[in-house]
């Protein structure tokens, strides 16, 4: 199977915690696919793992055929690969549009060719309106458009989006569905490929072709998304050891 | 085609942005031109001159500490690097003064590309950036102390010869103007950070430095071009004061007034802004030399005024005097 990113054992400990232990998986180009797992279980420390923000004990990233393990996170960012944080991190002091202008220089060294990019990106998140607000005044769901602009300003060919959907209401996220959808789809046309973490199971099942679960560091499942649902030990990874026996039981 | 129209609006008016920069500063290159024209009290041009010494030290440390968010307590590293390379390219290298300038800037950017490679390097931010910085410009005083070149704590006079090619002016004028000048190289680069790709990197480093990494921007490689920016005009400053003071010693090159000056003035007067550093520069000229003729029989006390205006800007106006204008500007 062609990849863009694949990872072979990657483990990290901190300390006498095994954050995450011998993951590997393989993202195939023009996927939306999802990262879901119950809280503390790594997802967001596998993706600066991915990312270069944490070198890895054991095992390697490879992107788009090379090696990548414990590279900058900047210079990943470079060739195509850009995340985004699950607690949100606007440049506070800055506008809608100089935060996004960030991202769009990295492949723009002009600074009306960058703020002119950040404008078009803003529209395709929804932020078209909100170019001149301070990002420090934008509610939840603007800085989660925010967050995503600027990753996407950067041109990427990966996107590791870090729970864009989580605290928002319904409907935001009825609202964020088709932003994300429709940066995936340009996607298999123009190319970008988007893992999610998600814990907003409606968007999962909507959006993600192929669902991996993480629990206490190990990958436990991974398949379609009524794949996984399905599966007793993701069940049992959430609910509790036993869980699942006891729903079969309670079930007519 | 609308698209295309309103990109090109935009770049208009990004340009219109950037010549509204320009005419200001030329506007205020021109008015302390006839200002220092007009004025013939010793008094008030020495006013002009410090204010102008005083605005250069604080805009040096506002481009890294402003624009970068790198806190640094030992700009006198760079100052004292100036002031000392000026005396001693003249003195025993036997350059000429306008050359040594060249020398002095070029060598205090290079001492501050070597510290910030080192600080960055390590990743030392907040208050172990400025511990450090403290302690180089320490070590330098020490070392300005111990070694024969420097005339150790002696310190270096210039010997008086006074001819504009030698860069000793027979009146104040003169280095007013030299001074301006550097300001106004300062005010460009501080409008040029203000609209371009380098200064939006350092502006996000500053604001939040892993997003800002997250999104392809080098830290390191920003955080060094800052201070190498800001380590030349703080070395421009210690050049120009050998050229007015004739002397440096240790102390006055790499002890912590220096220091304190410059992120006194960029603080008070507005981190981060164009004008800033000029205004705070100007209040704090003008409150200094108010209390220290209005109490100069009580010693000390102008002092304490001094510091309890500090204390109340620093209190009650956090983004300093830029800011407080800008808010007004607003409402």
């Amino acid at each position: 199977m062609e990849t863009l990113l694949s990872l072979r054992g990657l483990s990290i400990a901190f300390g006498g915690l095994r954050a995450v232990q011998d993951v590997s998986l393989d993202l195939a180009p023009g996927s939306l696919t999802a990262l879901i797992g119950p809280n503390g279980a790594g997802k967001t420390t596998l993706f600066a793992l991915m990312s270069g923000f944490l070198k890895p004990d054991s095992g390697q990233v490879w992107f788009d055929g090379r090696d990548i393990t414990g590279r900058a996170p900047h210079l990943n960012a470079r060739a195509g690969m850009t995340r985004t944080f699950q607690i949100v991190q606007p440049f506070a002091t800055q506008t809608v549009r100089e935060n996004i202008a960030v991202g769009a220089h990295l492949h723009i060294a002009g600074r009306g060719a960058a703020l002119a990019e950040a404008e078009r990106v803003a529209a395709r998140v929804g932020l078209a309106e909100r170019l001149d607000q301070p990002a420090a005044d934008l509610t939840v769901a603007g800085r989660k458009r925010l967050e995503l602009a600027r990753a996407l300003a950067t041109r990427p060919r990966l996107l590791l989006l870090d729970e864009v959907l989580a605290g928002l209401n319904p409907q935001e996220v009825g609202e964020m569905i088709p932003v994300v959808r429709a940066i995936a789809g340009d996607a298999r046309a123009g190319g970008v490929t988007v893992l999610m973490i998600e814990h907003v199971m409606q968007a999962v099942m909507n959006l993600a072709s192929h669902v991996w679960v993480l629990a206490q560091g190990e990958l436990i499942a991974q398949g379609t998304p009524a794949e996984v649902t399905s599966n007793e030990r993701v069940i049992e990874a959430y609910l509790g050891r036993g869980t699942a026996a006891r729903l079969r039981e309670a079930a007519p | 085609m609308h698209e295309r129209l309103s990109q090109r609006s935009r770049d208009a008016s990004g340009r219109s942005v950037a010549l509204k920069d320009v005419a200001t500063i030329v506007v205020f290159a021109v008015a302390v031109a006839l200002l220092t024209a007009w004025l013939d009290s010793g008094v008030w041009l020495t006013f002009v001159m410090m204010t102008l010494y005083a605005t250069l030290l604080a805009q040096a440390w506002n481009l890294l500490g402003g624009f970068g968010g790198q806190f640094s307590f030992g700009h006198a590293l760079f100052f004292g690097t100036g002031a000392y390379v000026q005396a001693i390219a003249q003195m025993q290298g036997g350059f000429n003064p306008w050359l040594a300038l060249v020398v002095a800037v070029a060598v205090a950017a290079g001492v501050g590309a070597v510290v910030g490679a080192l600080t960055f390097r390590y990743g030392l931010k907040g208050s172990y950036f400025a511990l450090v910085t403290l302690a180089f410009a320490e070590v330098f005083r020490i070392l300005a102390l111990s070694v024969g070149f420097t005339g150790g704590g002696v310190g270096l006079m210039l010997p008086l010869a006074e001819s504009a090619g030698n860069m000793q002016f027979g009146s104040r004028k003169g280095y007013i103007a030299l001074m301006l000048g550097l300001v106004v190289a300062a005010l460009a680069v501080t409008a040029w950070l203000r609209r371009s790709r380098f200064g939006a990197q350092l502006q996000a480093v500053r604001d939040n430095e892993d997003a800002a990494r997250a999104i392809g921007v080098d830290p390191w490689r920003t955080k060094l071009g800052a201070i190498t920016l800001s380590g030349g005009f703080m070395g421009a400053a210690g050049a120009f004061y050998l050229q007015v003071f004739q002397y440096i010693d240790p102390a006055i090159a790499f002890g912590p007034q220096v220091s304190v000056e410059a992120l006194v003035g960029a603080i008070v007067g507005g981190m981060g802004t164009l004008w800033g550093p000029l205004l705070g520069a100007l209040v704090l000229h003008t409150l200094a030399d108010l209390t220290r003729n209005l109490f100069g029989a009580l010693p000390g006390i102008n002092l304490v005024i001094y510091g309890a205006v500090l204390i109340l800007i620093v209190m009650f106006l956090p983004r300093g005097i830029a800011g407080m204008l800008d808010r007004w500007k607003r409402s």
